[in-house]
């Protein structure tokens, strides 16, 4: 997508990725990167998924996404288990580029520890940090 | 440090490129975006400021003799021909080796006149290259060595269809290939070389650096897109083109590096003793290029199972695969031999291919 765009429903991570939660599911999350990291790191040219049923530990990373020059580690926002993964992705990452809360979410997880959402940033927190 | 700025820096800025910090420069990585770029020059021309390189200038009655010494490819071939208002002279591709045969560069080497040659460098090995000409000018009479790095800008004009841009702003018909010869562009006098590091046709320009700004605009304003240096990288891999410091250095050889063709022993160039030996008892590891099979992509520095190494890796924007390039045992470097790759802890399969791994038409 062309413009900056931090969703408010959205909770953010200073790496770069932001967990959503449903209020219909308070113990799962869906995890993915932020308009900023995709447009830092251009079109994404490759993603593998990591398996369901890993764990995934917050501030630690749990997949790479690859641009053309270089590979970045994705940052899990929240500690859980995947419970899900973006398969299509694996074929064509485009998404994570042209729609990266939407089309373009990476996994879901089940969270382990609820309270780990209290250090995580809402959009106008995210966005202040990234003008420092 | 502080970086240091080509004559194109406000272009580059103002077109909004990304600029990164490469060999002591501040450099555009990228304008649109490294695929678009790297497309525009594989489809119609792309430009690219190159003006980081350096330039040595040998000349005098014994400049030949010199650079016999240090460089290793057979200098009195190249070629210097009379045309109409100046000379059409040679390009030539070469490494430099230290007495053990490690590379120390690889440099093109143009011919300015009948006793003046002009050797393009890598950026970060100008001053190294510099004085390494000056440290074996011992028993040569009339010979100089100039630094011309402040005197040239550099672009690279690349693509099917770079020669007839190029050819729009010329006074007279562009030099072929591995030809180089003065030519009037638009107002400026600007060495052309038929000379270039991405696969496909184009010229290499060196010019005054004042006239850099104006040159580069008239060739934007024909339809070049401004390229990054990292399309650069994916073209040069595509196209099976070395960088120094990823794939030669001087912990090897040009032998194991595939450029025995650049190595003319016999003039006894400054390592060619320890170049002779590899070559005749062959060498233990070649470089290969490979590409991956089943995704994934592989980078410099990863290693190959069972003996080997990644010295060049990306994801091809032409053949949408992971490629690269790397130094393998050479029992395992014949193309169709299966390599396993360990990319960061996932193992990776990958395919020895026939060089270069893009190819026109192919």
């Amino acid at each position: 997508m062309a413009a900056a765009n931090y969703p408010d429903d959205l909770l953010y991570h200073k790496e770069h990725d932001w967990a959503r939660i449903d209020a219909g599911a308070p113990e799962e999350a869906t995890l993915g990167i932020t308009w900023y990291a995709q447009d830092a790191l251009g079109e994404v040219v490759f993603f593998q998924p990591p398996a369901v049923g890993t764990q995934v530990r917050k501030d630690e990373p749990y997949a790479e996404v690859e641009s053309v020059k270089a590979v970045s580690d994705v940052i899990a926002p929240l500690s859980g288990e995947i419970i899900a993964v973006n398969e299509a992705l694996e074929d064509d990452p485009q998404p994570i580029n042209a729609d990266p809360y939407g089309d373009g979410w990476l996994v879901r997880v089940r969270v382990a520890d609820s309270a780990e959402r209290d250090a995580l940033m809402d959009a106008d927190a995210y966005v202040a940090s990234l003008s420092v | 440090m502080s970086l240091r700025r080509t004559p194109l820096y406000e272009r580059h800025a103002a077109a909004g490129a990304k600029l990164v910090p490469f060999a002591g420069f501040e450099m555009p990585v990228e304008y649109e975006g490294v695929r678009e770029e790297h497309m525009s020059v594989r489809e119609a021309c792309g430009v690219f400021d190159v003006s980081h390189m350096g330039e040595i200038e040998t000349r005098g009655a014994g400049a030949r003799e010199l650079l016999q010494r240090v460089l290793s490819n057979d200098v009195s071939k190249i070629a210097l021909k009379e045309e109409t208002g100046g000379v059409l002279v040679g390009a030539q591709y070469s490494v430099i080796c230290a007495e053990n045969g490690g590379v120390l560069d690889d440099v093109f080497t143009y011919r300015l006149d009948a006793e003046r040659y002009l050797t393009v460098t890598n950026a970060a090995n100008h001053a190294r290259d510099l004085a390494w000409f000056e440290g074996h000018l011992h028993g040569i009479s009339d010979v100089e060595v100039i630094d011309r790095f402040e005197d040239y800008a550099m672009l690279a004009v690349q693509g099917p269809r770079a020669r007839e841009l190029v050819q729009a702003i010329s006074d007279t018909p562009l030099p072929a290939r591995m030809t180089a010869a003065v030519r009037r562009l638009g107002g400026s006098e600007v060495l052309v070389c038929g000379t270039g590091y991405t696969g496909e046709d184009g010229v290499e320009l060196l010019c005054a650096p004042e006239e850099a700004e104006t040159l580069w605009d008239a060739l934007v304003r024909r339809g070049a897109a401004p390229a990054g240096l990292a399309a650069r990288d994916t073209l040069r891999i595509e196209a099976c083109f070395h960088l120094y410091g990823n794939d030669l250095t001087e912990e090897r050889g040009p032998i194991e590096a595939g450029l025995g063709w650049c190595c003319r022993e016999e003039t006894g160039f400054i390592g060619a003793e320890a170049v002779r030996a590899v070559r005749e008892a062959g060498p233990r590891e070649r470089m290969v290029a490979f590409a991956i099979v089943g995704g994934g992509i592989a980078r410099a520095g990863n290693e190959v199972v069972g003996g080997g190494v990644v010295t060049s890796g990306t994801f091809s924007p032409s053949l949408n695969v992971g490629i690269g390039l790397g130094y393998v045992p050479s029992e395992r470097a014949q193309p169709g031999t299966h390599l396993e790759i360990d990319v960061r802890g996932k193992i990776r399969d990958a395919l020895v291919k026939e060089k270069p791994l893009y190819r026109k038409g192919g």
